[in-house]
């Protein structure tokens, strides 16, 4: 009962800061943006290549790159919408007439996880829905796993998500933003040497980018969302290997190990704040 | 009288740093607990302790008989922090409204309760404002509301009264009057110590995280057995006379008329001029101090006064205030 006052609490306060709005008509931006080059686009490319088939590389070029976009945004709210929710309450003593209250300290953890996760789910969704359906009523393309590839779009912002909520309740907002940004970063260039190593056939590079994945398995869920997405005969071209798309795909393990990971990090999480003092 | 609060050698270090340092009181139902101590005493971490805030390193703490922190007693507790920062975009009645949802009041209940309590702290028509929009005393009433909305049976409150004006600080002293009349038991927190005097049954005095005095008020300023003599005529060989009885200290003469509650200098004023002033009086008013051994030799000293010729006008048990009592115990 108490889990969902704090997750209620976390969607109150996004509503009054007028975060809601603002990502909802920063949102609408973005679309209008993508749908307006996708339109420009498609006048062209139609043209050239009279027909669907041979017009679908550069759309699943677009709808990727416009995903990749959505990817982003959503690690961005992930990080910045969490950063501060332990670490900031403690600085500034909310979380004292918080913690006192009838309920248990985890309940307050995974209380706003699970509120910021919501929306954070919502977000993804929608946008990714709104992306897929605007390429579709404009080319007729829609592309292959969408509701595999958002679900580990979603999944990427819960890692983040919850790597900035470990982060908050030992560090300061400021180091845990940092942290949080610099593990990001440090998994993206990990993707990006596994795919390049893939695609020059290095196996010590595509080691180097598992080994680091593994540390942070954010970036492998985008790699692995694009690869299903994408049209299966651009890999049989060798034409795979696009700045939004993947040659290489991690695997299905992969996924499962960051479902545990962010399990266990969420567990962590709770045990680290359990023990701390308010 | 069951014990609501009770702790045994509880102690907390922060790194090298000993915050509380093996710490035992008990605090009564009914009880109006002042916890007294100057800045960096512990006092802040000792609530933090019974509230489940801050884990004690060693020792024990029972508070409503259970162990701090167990959501059964903090269902019963209402706490009020030192330093705490509201979230500035709620209104006064959403952040309570949020509270008692925690403390799972059913709908109907929260209504009420939150605009009783809004009333009881003098912020009925502020009820629609933003936190964010409050003043320091403000925002100090609205957790004081806070701290009551589930009807506690304890209230932590920790330095309820700074930040507030001189009449915000008087209502919370009738706030917390009132809860003891309603039988609440309230530990209390304070360096206010006119404001301890005159709310609490108990109190402890705190200094380096240990309670260096305990017990009830008139009890801790009750300076030993001490008697303070208000007569005139007394003579010399009277004076010596009280000896017999016990120590005679600081003989004053202090006016040629019947003193009254009033009339004592100003505090500051130099005592010793006006006694100069006055000796020349010859019935003038003196003040002194007789230590006793025994309060049965009291009625002797008396008897030996007015048998002498003095004029006794008052001879009472001398009482330091609780100002006094906390800066001796602080140069001790």
């Amino acid at each position: 009962m108490n889990i969902w006052n704090i997750a209620r609490l976390a969607f109150l306060e996004a509503r009054q800061r007028k975060l809601l709005w603002a990502v909802v008509l920063l949102g609408l931006a973005f679309l209008a943006v993508f749908g307006t080059g996708v339109y420009f686009m498609w006048r062209d490319v139609s043209q050239m290549s009279r027909g669907l088939a041979r017009a679908l590389e550069p759309i699943n070029f677009f709808l990727l790159a416009g995903l990749y976009g959505v990817d982003f945004l959503v690690v961005m709210l992930a990080v910045l919408t969490s950063v501060d929710a332990i670490a900031g309450e403690i600085t500034s003593g909310t979380i004292q007439t918080i913690a006192t209250k009838p309920l248990r300290r985890w309940e307050i953890v995974i209380g706003k996880w699970l509120g910021l996760a919501a929306m954070l789910t919502v977000f993804a969704a929608v946008m990714s829905a709104a992306l897929m359906a605007i390429v579709w009523a404009i080319t007729g393309y829609t592309p292959r796993n969408p509701l595999s590839g958002v679900a580990l779009i979603v999944l990427e912002g819960l890692i983040m998500l919850t790597l900035s909520i470990l982060g908050g309740t030992r560090l300061s907002t400021l180091t845990n933003g940092v942290v949080v940004f610099m593990v990001w970063g440090l998994a993206f260039i990990a993707g990006w040497i596994e795919q390049i190593g893939a695609v020059l056939r290095n196996e010590a590079a595509v080691n180097v980018g598992i080994v680091v994945s593994l540390l942070a398995p954010s970036e492998a869920m985008w790699k692995r969302a694009a690869y299903l997405m994408q049209p299966s005969f651009l890999r049989e071209l060798g034409l795979d290997a696009t700045p939004f798309g993947a040659a290489t795909a991690p695997s299905e393990a992969m996924v499962v190990y960051a479902l545990l990971y962010t399990a266990v990090t969420l567990g962590v999480a709770v045990y680290w704040f359990q023990r701390r003092d308010l | 009288m069951p014990t609501l609060i009770e702790t045994t050698a509880l102690r907390k270090t922060f790194g090298t740093t000993v915050a509380v340092d093996g710490l035992t009181l008990a605090v009564g139902q009914g009880e109006v607990f002042g916890f007294l101590g100057p800045n960096g005493a512990g006092k802040t971490t000792t609530v933090k302790m019974l509230v489940g805030l801050v884990h004690p390193t060693a020792g024990d703490a029972l508070v409503l008989g259970r162990r701090p922190g167990d959501p059964a007693v903090m269902g019963r507790i209402g706490f009020l922090p030192e330093h705490f920062r509201f979230p500035p975009w709620l209104t006064a009645a959403d952040f309570l409204d949020v509270h008692s949802r925690l403390y799972g009041l059913p709908a109907r209940e929260r209504q009420t309760r939150i605009s009783e309590l809004l009333g009881r702290v003098g912020l009925a028509d502020r009820a629609r404002s933003r936190l964010g929009e409050f003043s320091k005393g403000m925002l100090q009433r609205v957790g004081l509301a806070q701290a009551l909305l589930n009807d506690p049976a304890l209230v932590f409150l920790d330095e309820p009264t700074s930040g507030l004006d001189p009449v915000g600080r008087h209502e919370v002293r009738d706030l917390i009057r009132e809860l003891r009349a309603a039988g609440v038991t309230v530990f209390l927190n304070s360096h206010f110590l006119s404001e301890v005097e005159v709310t609490c049954d108990r109190v402890a005095i705190v200094k380096r995280g240990q309670v260096v005095r305990s017990g009830a008020l008139d009890e801790l300023t009750r300076v030993g057995l001490e008697v303070e003599i208000r007569a005139a005529g007394l003579t010399p060989e009277l004076i010596a006379g009280l000896a017999q009885w016990g120590a005679v200290g600081e003989v004053q003469t202090v006016d040629h008329r019947p003193p009254t509650t009033s009339h004592d200098p100003l505090p500051g004023a130099p005592q010793s001029e006006i006694a100069i002033r006055d000796s020349q009086f010859a019935d003038a008013v003196t003040r002194l101090t007789l230590s006793v051994a025994s309060e049965e030799v009291i009625p002797a000293a008396a008897q030996w006064l007015v048998a002498g010729g003095a004029q006794l006008y008052s001879l009472a048990p001398r009482r330091l205030s609780l100002e006094e009592l906390f800066m001796r115990v602080m140069a001790e």
